[in-house]
Order: C-alpha cells, then structure tokens, then sequence
C-alpha cells in the first residue's frame, strides 16, 4: 500500500557530492510530494552544497515538487581553475 | 586605398603561392617567413599583413587547417579581436594556446602569479624549468613562439576590478580563468560594466562547467546563487582537487566560445550551462533560464 504513494526518480549527484549516492540512485524512491529539499534532507546534503539544481535538463529550486521520472541533477558550487 | 596598402596587397599576391586542401580545394597561400618579410618591409605588424592577405582571399599557411571550417573572413575577423584571459593557471594556459593557435590577433594576459610545483600537475604552460617564473611572461613567450603574429599585452598582477578600465579596454571578449568564486563575480561585475561579455568556466576533480554571460544576462548568480550569500563558500575543488583531464577540457570549451562569441555564432552558451562529467562522461547543456 505504501508504496503506491512513493515516487521514483533518477537521482545524479556530482563532484564532491558524489559520495552521497545512494544505492540504485537511478530508481531511488522518494513519498509523492516531495521536494528537491527534501531529498537533500534524506541525503544529509547542505542545501549550501547544492547551489545547482537542474531536473530534465531545467534548472530548479529547493521547494520544486518531484514527479515519477524526474531526472534530477545536484552539483555543489566548484571554482577551481 | 593608400598607396602603400595598394602596394602591400600587390606584394602579398606576387608572393602567394599555391596550395591545396585535402579535399582538393585550390588555395593561394603565404608562408610565416613571407609574413616576417612583408611586416619588415612595409613597416606593419605580422597580424596586419595577414588581415590584408586574407581579405585578398591569400590564407597565411599557419592557418591552412582552419578552412573551411572557418572562411576567409571568419579568419581576419579573429586576428582583427583583442581578448582578455584572466588567470593563466590550468584554464587560462589552455585558452590562450588555444586562441593564438586560432589566430585570436590580440591578447591581454592577465596573472599575478608564478609557477610553483602543485601547478605542474594541470597547467599546460608550466615546466619543471619555468617554476618561480611569472605566469603572464611565461603565457607570452609561449604565445609568441606558437604565433608571433598574435599581439600581447601581458599584466603580471592579480586582477582587481580597479584595473578592470585599462585592461578591458577595446576588447571583443573577456575570460574567466579564475580559481575562486568571489573573484569570478568581481570580473563578472567588470565586465558587465564595460559592456562585455564574459566567458566564464570553472573545475573541480574530474567536473567542471562553463557558460558565456552577456552585459544584460542574470549570469554568474543562476550557478552560484546570489554573491552576497557567498561568504565561506568553498568550492568542490577545495577537497577534490583540479585534474588535467578536466581543466584543459573546461580551458578548450572557453575558447570555443570566445571563437563563437567573436565571430557571432547563435549556437553558444549563453544563459545555458554546459555541465561535465568525466567520472561518468557526462556532457549536458542545462537552460539557466
């Protein structure tokens, strides 16, 4: 039954957030109605460290509401040079 | 037309010789020693006497391998353009190989600083022989013996907006080949200023983005954030480190695009960010508006 009100997106972290993959990131599970914060929460990732948002290519902010099949990309701020 | 202009396009075809192209294109063509001769003779710079050959339709043989992809026009337009690349590290070394090996006709080359052992893993431009010696001498003197033809102005300072006026004057495009996010946002400011647009990538380990911000565009703040909710952000780069593989990549699509930006190509990336990869090849262009 719980899992008809879960949704699943495909969920790309890069650079140093890379570490904080979870397992099977590809088809990770989140409740409908969750937001791109709200994934950063699970993931104990500092909305500091996710400046860049972007889903199907679009950039984004925290409160965008995910839907099944969202391709979701997080990136943290780099500067190196 | 003057004279002695009428002069030097009648020189430069009695000079050009014949060439083709792999595919059999016919050519007229003129040698860099032909080019040396013709600047001492005429009293003008290397770069001029190749304007004038190419818009007589006379490619410099240096630049035979960027037909037709480029054209004639495409070519004298490039070595008609000044650029500035701030920050000659691992991305500005890259560029500005880059655009002299282009025929970018004019560069302003912009470091404070010298060369020191943790560069040598990533920055084209440094040797085990050049360490302790400053980056923008050590960027000219590369650019010079890949194209003496390219003019170069070189500032052997960090770049402070207060020496934005000087340095950015008269200048097509401006590079930002920064290693700290508060600075970009200062040159971003600079060059908004004066009118310019800004070609501006980034690295950290194996990714790195890069994205071109015209006077009127939101820019460096769609990537960032807002620059006054910067203060102790560090950069990824801080505990991954800055890779070759990257960073000479990040340096080539700057380049790129000041090629694009110079010659007025539509297909850039302005408000886009091209976003890469490398641990899992990943290239994706993201609208930032």
């Amino acid at each position: 039954m719980a899992r008809q009100d879960n949704i699943q997106i495909d969920l790309q972290l890069f650079a140093d957030l890379r570490s904080k993959m979870p397992p099977e990131a590809d088809r990770f599970a989140v409740p409908r109605g969750f937001t791109i914060g709200n994934v950063l929460e699970k993931l104990e990732i500092s909305p500091e460290r996710a400046k860049l948002i972007f889903v199907n290519g679009i950039k984004q902010a925290l409160d965008y509401i995910l839907k099944d099949g969202d391709r979701v990309g997080i990136f943290p701020p780099i500067g190196g040079g | 037309m003057s004279i002695m202009r009428d002069g030097l396009v009648q020189a430069i075809r009695k000079l050009a010789s014949s060439a083709t192209l792999p595919d059999g294109t016919a050519v007229k063509v003129l040698t860099i020693a032909q080019v040396e001769n013709l600047a001492a003779d005429f009293r003008l710079s290397e770069r001029m006497v190749e304007i004038e050959a190419l818009e007589n339709d006379i490619v410099p043989k240096r630049y035979l391998r960027n037909l037709k992809t480029f054209s004639f026009s495409d070519q004298a337009r490039l070595l008609g353009a000044k650029v500035a690349v701030i920050g000659l590290g691992g991305l500005g070394g890259t560029v500005a190989e880059i655009l002299a090996r282009l025929g970018t006709g004019r560069l302003v080359l912009v470091d404070g600083d010298i060369f020191e052992e943790h560069n040598l893993n990533r920055q084209l431009l440094s040797r085990r022989s050049n360490l302790g010696q400053s980056k923008a001498k050590e960027a000219a003197r590369r650019v010079k013996e890949v194209n003496p033809a390219v003019e170069v102005v070189i500032w052997e300072k960090f770049f402070k907006p207060g020496s934005a006026q000087a340095l950015l004057d008269g200048v097509a495009a401006v590079v930002d080949c920064l290693d700290a996010i508060d600075t970009r946002f200062l040159l971003e400011e600079a060059a908004r200023k004066m009118n310019l647009p800004l070609i501006s990538a980034a690295v950290a380990g194996f990714s790195g983005h890069v994205t071109t911000v015209f006077p009127a565009d939101q820019g460096l703040r769609l990537i960032y954030g807002p620059p006054e909710h910067l203060q102790a952000t560090r950069g990824a780069e801080t505990g991954l480190g800055c890779l070759a593989p990257a960073v000479s990549m990040l340096g080539c699509l700057e380049a790129m695009e000041v090629c694009k930006v110079i010659l007025g190509k539509a297909e850039n990336l302005r408000n886009k960010l091209l976003l890469v990869d490398l641990n899992d090849y990943l290239f994706q262009v993201l609208d930032l508006v």
